[in-house]
């Protein structure tokens, strides 16, 4: 039917939090250009991987993808429809579709609620998914498809752990049989020995239920481990995307190398091996972003030019692909283990 | 920069005659409990590690095994009640500070052995500038004039690199970033030149950009000024970067000690070689990762004999009784409390 495999895109997608002063009559002085004109493609049974530093704008950008927040201009695209064209009704069915994983498996769950009350509210909202007789099997179904014990369904969050609180958290995300899921960094908050029993179920529901996920993460380890794509974002923009190995392998923006270089590897052997790339300074502030490029207050390679011409995100460099920077270049920067 | 160094280390009264005994610091079977509504919770039970001047010391471990209680039993900051130091040493250049005197063990509190923590921002006394709560310690501790000591804040922010630090002193712990407030918090570590630095998560609220300046001016404070800094942590890739010997903690218990490449070439207990498995490496693909199965066990309710067995693929019956596993020596300088160390370690 379909003639691309691409479920969610978006064009031009800018989401701006008004800044305002003055107690009695506010007075808007400015924004925060927190998603500032994103351009995404995420095609079937894919992971696209998206990182970038705090303040960057992934969680806004999750929001508008779940419509948790409205656009203030572009759009956005679930299975060729563009959302922006349907009826309040419409846009309710068509949610259905792209599902949330929050961060905090802490806080994000009501305390007051039971498990299965939890996983089932979705059932509450559209009412006609699953006949009111057969929610109670349907909840157990997704509690046991989670590797939860089905007899818990009336425990309470505080009596679970930090990774079974987030498997509840992607169980309720299952509910409506979701095409997409968007997960805001869904293992950040967990111990590491409990972040790959995570990561491993995510894997595993993907493959059975042919799910496509936009994963928001801070941390470049985990997203080389599941993406088969990854955006890097800096001050709300996409500065470079590519496939797993044109990001890791051959990163072509400054910022994606300083970035790669930051993280530190688990191996003292490679101490002092990695191309070391000390970033100056601190992200400026969103309400107010350089002009041109906005990475150029702290790149090393920045000339006149980055800061009168905003760099296109577009093809560049030997391995072509799609990077933001006019001097876009391949760097090596992680030397594999061998 | 060498200038500052040189007159810190001038106005210090206390380091230089120092006692001679041991390491500048030593745990000697520490035991830690919490007394709480739903129990005695064992959250230090019988820690051993020691640091020498110079260097990084890891303790690495996972969330509510025990690092953060640990280095406040050191520094004495633990809230009793609830918690109490039921046993063991904590040892100053072989001077055990819980058998000194309050005014003497303040004293070396106060200005050998300094703390940083993961959140700055709480750390910090918000209705004060930097600066102001800088020139306190001098003014508290070395008995300088306010000029004097206001001067030295202004060295110390210089030394921890805050750029513009003259105009910066007056400004409040909010209007600092977060890699700046870690830094304000490492100068005031620093002011009073103390011989070890405990660093609790110092970088896990940060970015990694911002982590690894950090790590970076930790590692050069050190050399400079010759301080044992013990690094509390649970990232596996901080401590392959920066540690010069590592030990392992969980539930409560050291479980491995060994030099940095040693633990990473050879784990010789089953938690360390399953953390090793567990963590997506930026090097590597790698199709699936090797799962810890469970949970680490609530401290009110610590299992029997080796308190991993419920999740070690080694375990035999042995490990399900009685007590602890001792640190067997696998060299000279590697320990590990586990029965089967060498089926761990994989040679024969
Ligand atoms: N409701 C809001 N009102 C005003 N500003 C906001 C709002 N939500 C987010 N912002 C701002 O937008 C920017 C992007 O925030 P966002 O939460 O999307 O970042 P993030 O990349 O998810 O960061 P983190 O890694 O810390 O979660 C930040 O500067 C933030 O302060
Ligand atoms: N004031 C307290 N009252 C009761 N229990 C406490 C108290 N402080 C700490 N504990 C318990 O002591 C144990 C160890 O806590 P600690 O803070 O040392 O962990 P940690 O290893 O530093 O973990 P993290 O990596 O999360 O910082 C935890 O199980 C915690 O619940
Ligand atoms: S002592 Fe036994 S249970 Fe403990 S780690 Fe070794 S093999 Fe596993
Ligand atoms: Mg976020
Ligand atoms: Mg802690």
């Amino acid at each position: 039917m379909e003639m691309t495999d691409v479920v969610l895109e978006t064009s031009g997608l800018v989401k701006h939090f008004p800044l305002t002063s003055g107690i009695v009559f506010k007075r808007k002085v400015g924004a925060v250009q927190a998603v500032d004109g994103v351009n995404l493609t995420l095609n079937r049974r894919e992971t696209l991987g998206v990182v970038g530093e705090s303040g960057c704008g992934k969680s806004t950008l999750a929001k508008l993808l779940v419509g948790l927040e409205r656009p203030s201009a572009g759009s956005i695209t679930v299975n060729g429809t563009d959302l922006s064209d349907l009826s309040n009704e419409e846009l309710r069915r068509s949610r259905r579709d792209i599902q949330l994983v929050m961060q905090d498996p802490y806080t994000s769950l009501n305390p007051r609620m039971t498990v299965g009350d939890i996983i089932g509210e979705p059932f509450d909202i559209h009412t006609d998914v699953v006949p009111k007789n057969e929610r109670q099997g349907k909840v157990r179904e997704l509690i046991d498809l989670v590797g939860l014990n089905p007899d818990h369904i009336n425990r309470y969050p505080h009596q679970f752990s930090g990774g079974q609180r987030q498997r509840i958290g992607i169980a309720r995300a299952l509910a409506l049989r979701p095409k997409i899921i968007v997960c805001d960094e869904p293992v950040s908050a967990l111990d590491v020995s409990v972040q790959a029993q995570v990561m491993n179920l995510l894997d595993q529901l993907q493959k059975e239920l042919d799910l496509s996920y936009v994963f928001i993460a801070h941390d470049l380890s985990v997203v080389r481990h599941i993406a088969d794509r990854v955006a890097v974002m800096y001050l709300g923009k996409v500065v470079e995307v590519g496939t797993h190995t044109e990001i890791y392998e051959h990163p072509t923006h400054p910022y994606t190398q300083a970035l790669l270089s930051a993280v530190p590897v688990p191996d003292p052997t490679l101490r002092g091996m990695r191309d070391e790339i000390v970033l100056e300074g601190d992200v400026p502030s969103p309400a107010d972003p350089p002009s041109g490029c906005r990475f150029r207050t702290r790149c090393w390679k920045a000339q006149d030019i980055c800061a009168t011409d905003e760099p296109a995100l577009e093809n560049r460099a030997e391995r072509p692909h799609l990077s933001a920077c006019h001097f876009a270049e391949e760097r090596d920067v992680i030397h594999a283990a061998t | 920069m060498n200038q500052t160094t040189d007159t810190l280390t001038a106005g210090d009264g206390g380091s230089s005659g120092t006692p001679a005994g041991g390491p500048p610091l030593a745990v000697k079977d520490l035991h830690v409990e919490f007394r709480t509504r739903a129990g005695i919770a064992q959250v230090v039970n019988g820690v051993n590690f020691h640091v020498e001047a110079g260097e990084t010391l890891a303790i690495l471990g996972e969330s509510g095994c025990g690092k953060s209680v640990t280095a406040q039993a050191i520094m004495g900051i633990l809230d009793t009640p609830p918690a109490a130091i039921t046993g063991g040493e904590i040892l100053y250049h072989g001077t055990d500070l819980l058998k000194l005197s309050e005014v003497k063990r303040r004293e070396v509190r106060a200005n050998q052995i300094a703390m940083i923590f993961q959140d700055a921002l709480s750390a910090l006394n918000p209705v004060f500038t930097v600066g102001f709560q800088l020139a306190e310690l001098f003014r508290v501790h070395r008995g300088m004039s306010r000029k004097d000591a206001k001067a030295k804040a202004v060295e110390l922010l210089d030394l921890v690199k805050i750029p513009a630090a003259r105009q910066r002193v007056t400004d409040y712990p909010h209007q600092f970033s977060g890699g700046m407030r870690q830094r304000v918090m490492i100068a005031m570590a620093l002011a009073l030149d103390p011989d070890v630095l405990i660093a609790d998560e110092p970088t896990t609220a940060l970015d990694v950009t911002v982590q690894a300046q950090i790590m970076k001016l930790l590692a050069e404070l050190k050399d400079e000024r010759n301080m044992g800094l013990i690094l509390i942590t649970h990232d596996m890739g901080v401590v392959a970067d920066v540690a010069d010997r590592i030990s392992v903690m969980y539930a409560g218990r050291i479980v491995e000690r060994a030099n940095v490449h040693d633990i990473y070439a050879k784990p010789s207990h089953p938690y360390t070689k399953a953390l090793l498995q567990a963590i997506p490496r930026l090097d590597q693909k790698g199709e699936d990762l090797s799962v810890i199965k469970g949970l680490p066990p609530l401290l009110t309710d610590i299992p029997p004999g080796c308190a991993f067995h419920p999740r070690c693929t080694f375990a035999q019956d042995t490990c399900k009784t009685g007590e602890a596993p001792p640190e067997y020596a696998v060299n000279a300088s590697h320990d590990s409390a586990c029965h089967f160390w060498k089926d761990v370690r994989g040679d024969d």
